[in-house]
This record gives structure tokens, C-alpha cells and sequence, in this order.
């Protein structure tokens, strides 16, 4: 039970994106990425950009088969989500963001 | 993904097994993955796909797997990829349009570069993979499925399509044991065989004396075949025994006796067969006909025979192989025939015929497979005439015609 305890105060968020190359889907992903992060996450996040041409061998840790990937690294679990994120909707869905729906452990 | 050992480095696409797991799994196939690894001749990419830790938003593509593949192949300097399997993929991911796409993509891609890929995937209900992958992507597929007959199962091979190149049609089964993967070839039937004009004894001078004194050709085929408590096993012994005392290697597969009780009961009919098996010169392979299915007998014969190099085998008895069909047995004693015969060497298949039964037909229909055909009769209750022996076919040779009544004793089998 320690997402309840983390809860109260603010936790550090860092994500992920996986990309190759400077593709208009990977700027777009990030686009969209940072609107949501600005809204939701503002001063407690972190996003590093991961280009798979320059590092191919960094596909292998995070189990990378898709792209654009945004992997959630903290808070965990870990959590996988791929395409452009153009639908918000489900990118806070991924991020357990989604405002209104309790987080998933403080449900109870 | 074995030329890995003739200079061809690959790479391993593994969906399903980690790579620990796979090296445990392939060792009992007798290979060590390991080594090869080591020494950067496969690679083993192991890609893990779970749906539950996996949200899609967006379009997306498979670049990543490509940047990977890319990696691992320069790594090893591969020219062979094997990826196992694309189900996992589509299980894994949702737009199977995109993973359509892409997995084109890829096949063009590993095509411009000159890999030659193996794909494995499940069969459809209706296609041959399931999402249909065969229509458009290969050059080459073959099918493979594994089926139960009476209990006993076979796995099966057939190649579907292969273009620009002539291929078998038929189906293939096939093996895995400790050694690895055997094919055996169905109809490789050339009629081809050298002729040898050269006789061997039968083991027996009076028997010999029916095969114009000189006994069979080597290299044919001789079926004994005879009811219960014909002498079959026991004749059959003396051509091992004969082949022994000349110095040749002599191979015996037994289906209904363990080799120690079966020494024994020679030796109840003044044959000695130990000091030929502690010499090395007889091999007793014993197993129950219903062990494995026919694939399998066939192709333990085949090790055997090309591991002992044998001028002699001995199947006794051929009629424990009812498992199959008719045509399967069939098909097999061919397929064993063929191959013996090509390495010329002379083979005596014993026949149990059911009492009663009509003593000129053989059940699995092999009698026109072989070159020679005995017949052993017991004599009607109440005659003390022994046993008769008769030459029903002899190719190729003079032989008599006669019936000759032969008895068993304890200090050999003589004609009466």
C-alpha cells in the first residue's frame, strides 16, 4: 500500500519517449505528451527522449517493438503506451491520469 | 538456423521463450546454443509483448522491432532470422492492419538485405496461418502438424509452396530426438539398386542345398513367414550366426523378445549367439512395436543400421507392425527395404501368420517386396513329421521345390 502513502505528497514522473529519428509522428507524440504533462503533471515531471537510431541498444531494456513508445518509468507500475497519442482520452488512461476516476489503489 | 555451424551466423527472434529458456530447450535437441552465442554466431532476440502493460493512442509502427532486428543482425553479421512467432504479435497488439503492413515491410526489408527468414506462425481455421501471412509475404511454406493414429503419433511436414524452385509435394514425417531432426524421405523409390550376384549361407547346408547349394543373394530381401511355433526366429538365427562366423556385422531388431531372453532360447537350440554380441559382431535392438509409431521404428532403424553398418538385418517379427494402416506399413517396410537394399544389404523379415490363416497371404502385403519367400508349416496333429519348410519365390535363382521337413533339436535344427 505504499501508492496510498505516496499519494499525499507530490510524486516525481518520469517518462519516457522512444522514438527514431525526428519523424513528424515522434513530434507530434511529443507535442501531444507535453500538453497533457503541463496540464496534469505541472513542475513533477520529467521527460526524456530516447532516439533509436542513436541508440538502438536501449530498445532491448525497455522491450521496445512499437514506436513512438512513451514508457512510464516512476511512478510504478510500469507502463507501456504506443502511437502518436493524438487521443488524450486514452493516454490518461495509460498514465492512470484520467481526472474523475479515482486512482486505482485509493479506490477502496 | 543451423548453418550457424557452417559459417552462417543467424539471429533469433524469440516472442514466446526467454532466451535462457530457449538455450535449456534446444540443448535437449543437442545443441548448445550457448557457444554459439558466445562466439557470436546467433543471436537471440528476445522480445516480450504484454497486452495488460500496453496502451495504444495513435498510429504507430514497428520501427523499434526493425532498429532491433537491424542491431542484432549487424552484431552477428546474420544471414538468417528466424522469428517465432508473429501470433505473439497480433496477440499483442491491437491494429493488426498496421502489424499486417509492417510485417511486409519487414520481409522486403530483410529481403533487400539478403536474409533469408523462417516465420513461424499457428494455422488458421480456415488459411494456413492465421492472419493469412502465407498469401502474401512468402516464398516458401511449409506446413507442419502432428497427428495420433491408434494411439501413436506422428508429426508431419509438407511444403506448400516454394517458388522458382521444384520441390516434394508429398508429406513428410519427421522426428525430434536427442540427435536432432530426422526426415525420412517417403518415396525416394528409384529403382536403382546394384544386383549383386554374390550368395550368402543361409546358415543352414540343407537350406542352403534348396537355394541351389548356395544359399541367398546379398543384398535381397527374405521373408520367413510361418503360424506360431514355426522355427521362424530360430532359421532367422542361423543367418545371423552364419553372418557372424564369416566375420560380418549382423543386426537384429526384435519386437517381441528382450535380448536376454532370447539368447536364452537359442541356446536351448545349440545356438550360441553371446560370444557374437560380447564380440561386437550381433547388435540386439529390442522394442515394443507399440513404443513409438512407425516414423519412429523406421528411423531408429536407419541410426542403427548406419551407426553398426550392418551386412545383415533381421526383423523379427514384421507382422507386430499393425499399428498403422496398411498403406502406412506398407509404405515403411518399403521405405526400410529400399534403404537397406541401397546399402546392400541382405535383410530377413519373419512373418507370424495367424493360425489358421490362409499361409500364402501376409497381412501387411509385403510378399511382393521380397525377392525370396520361405513358408514354415507345422505338421497336422498326430503326424510326428516335424516341420516343413517350402520356397515359395526365389528371385533370380533355381530353388527347389520340395517340401522339406526340418527338426529342432538341441544340438541344432536338421533336415529329416
Amino acid at each position: 500500500m505504499t501508492a496510498r502513502r505516496r499519494k499525499r505528497r507530490p510524486e516525481k514522473w518520469i517518462l519516457r519517449l522512444y522514438v527514431a529519428g525526428n519523424t513528424a509522428r515522434a513530434s507530434s507524440a511529443l507535442r501531444n505528451l507535453e500538453a497533457v504533462c503541463e496540464e496534469h503533471l505541472q513542475g513533477r515531471y520529467k521527460i526524456e527522449v530516447v532516439d533509436l537510431l542513436k541508440h538502438p541498444q536501449l530498445a532491448r531494456g525497455d522491450q521496445i517493438v512499437a514506436l513512438p513508445t512513451l514508457v512510464r518509468r516512476l511512478p510504478p507500475p510500469m507502463k507501456k503506451i504506443i502511437g502518436d497519442l493524438s487521443n488524450q482520452e486514452r493516454l490518461l488512461v495509460g498514465l492512470n491520469l484520467r481526472r474523475g476516476v479515482p486512482r486505482r489503489l485509493g479506490a477502496a | 538456423m543451423w548453418g550457424a555451424e557452417h559459417g552462417e551466423p543467424g539471429v533469433f527472434v524469440a516472442f514466446e521463450e526467454t532466451k535462457e529458456d530457449l538455450i535449456k530447450n534446444v540443448r535437449s535437441l543437442g545443441y548448445d546454443l550457448e557457444s554459439f552465442i558466445k562466439r557470436r554466431k546467433i543471436a537471440i532476440e528476445y522480445v516480450r509483448l504484454e497486452r495488460a502493460e500496453i496502451e495504444e493512442t495513435g498510429e504507430y509502427d514497428l520501427e523499434a522491432l526493425f532498429i532491433r532486428l537491424n542491431d542484432a543482425l549487424k552484431v552477428t553479421g546474420a544471414k538468417r532470422l528466424v522469428i517465432d512467432s508473429v501470433e505473439t504479435l497480433f496477440a499483442g497488439l491491437q491494429n493488426s492492419g498496421v502489424l499486417r503492413s509492417e510485417l511486409r515491410r519487414l520481409l522486403v526489408w530483410l529481403k533487400e538485405r539478403g536474409i533469408t527468414a523462417i516465420i513461424t506462425g499457428e494455422k488458421g481455421v480456415q488459411t494456413l496461418t492465421r492472419q493469412g501471412l502465407e498469401e502474401y509475404v512468402s516464398d516458401c511454406v511449409i506446413t507442419l502438424d502432428h497427428r495420433v493414429s491408434d494411439q501413436v503419433s506422428t508429426r508431419r511436414l509438407r511444403i506448400v509452396k516454394y517458388r522458382g524452385s521444384a520441390h516434394g509435394t508429398n508429406e513428410y514425417p519427421f522426428l525430434i530426438d536427442e540427435d536432432g531432426i530426422v526426415v525420412l524421405p517417403i518415396t525416394s523409390l528409384q529403382l536403382v539398386h546394384n544386383a549383386s550376384m554374390e550368395r550368402v549361407s543361409t546358415g543352414l547346408p540343407w537350406l542352403d542345398q534348396m537355394f541351389g547349394g548356395k544359399g541367398w543373394f546379398r543384398g535381397s530381401s527374405i521373408l520367413m513367414s510361418g503360424s506360431a511355433g514355426t522355427a521362424k526366429t530360430t532359421l532367422a538365427s542361423y543367418f545371423l550366426d552364419a553372418t557372424c562366423r564369416r566375420g560380418e556385422r549382423a543386426l537384429m531388431f526384435q519386437f517381441e523378445e528382450s535380448p536376454a531372453q532370447y539368447l536364452r532360447n537359442m541356446r536351448s537350440t545349440g545356438l550360441n549367439l553371446e560370444p557374437w554380441v560380447r564380440k561386437g559382431l550381433l547388435t540386439l535392438h529390442a522394442a515394443r512395436p507399440t513404443l513409438y509409431g512407425l516414423e519412429f521404428h523406421l528411423a531408429t532403424m536407419h541410426r542403427e543400421v548406419l551407426k553398426r553398418n550392418p551386412s545383415v538385418v533381421v526383423v523379427d517379427p514384421l507382422s507386430s507392425f499393425t499399428g498403422g494402416t496398411f498403406d502406412e506399413v506398407n509404405g515403411m517396410l518399403m521405405r526400410l527395404i529400399d534403404f537397406l537394399k541401397g546399402r546392400n544389404v541382405t535383410s530377413l523379415f519373419t512373418h507370424l501368420i495367424p493360425g489358421g490363416g490362409p499361409v500364402d497371404k501376409t497381412d501387411v502385403g509385403v510378399s511382393s517386396l521380397m525377392d525370396t519367400w520361405i513358408i514354415l508349416r507345422n505338421s497336422p496333429p498326430g503326424h510326428n513329421g516335424g516341420r516343413h519348410l517350402s520356397i515359395l519365390k526365389s528371385r533370380g535363382m533355381p530353388h527347389s521345390s520340395e517340401t522339406r521337413a526340418f527338426e529342432l533339436t538341441n544340438r541344432g535344427t536338421v533336415a529329416v
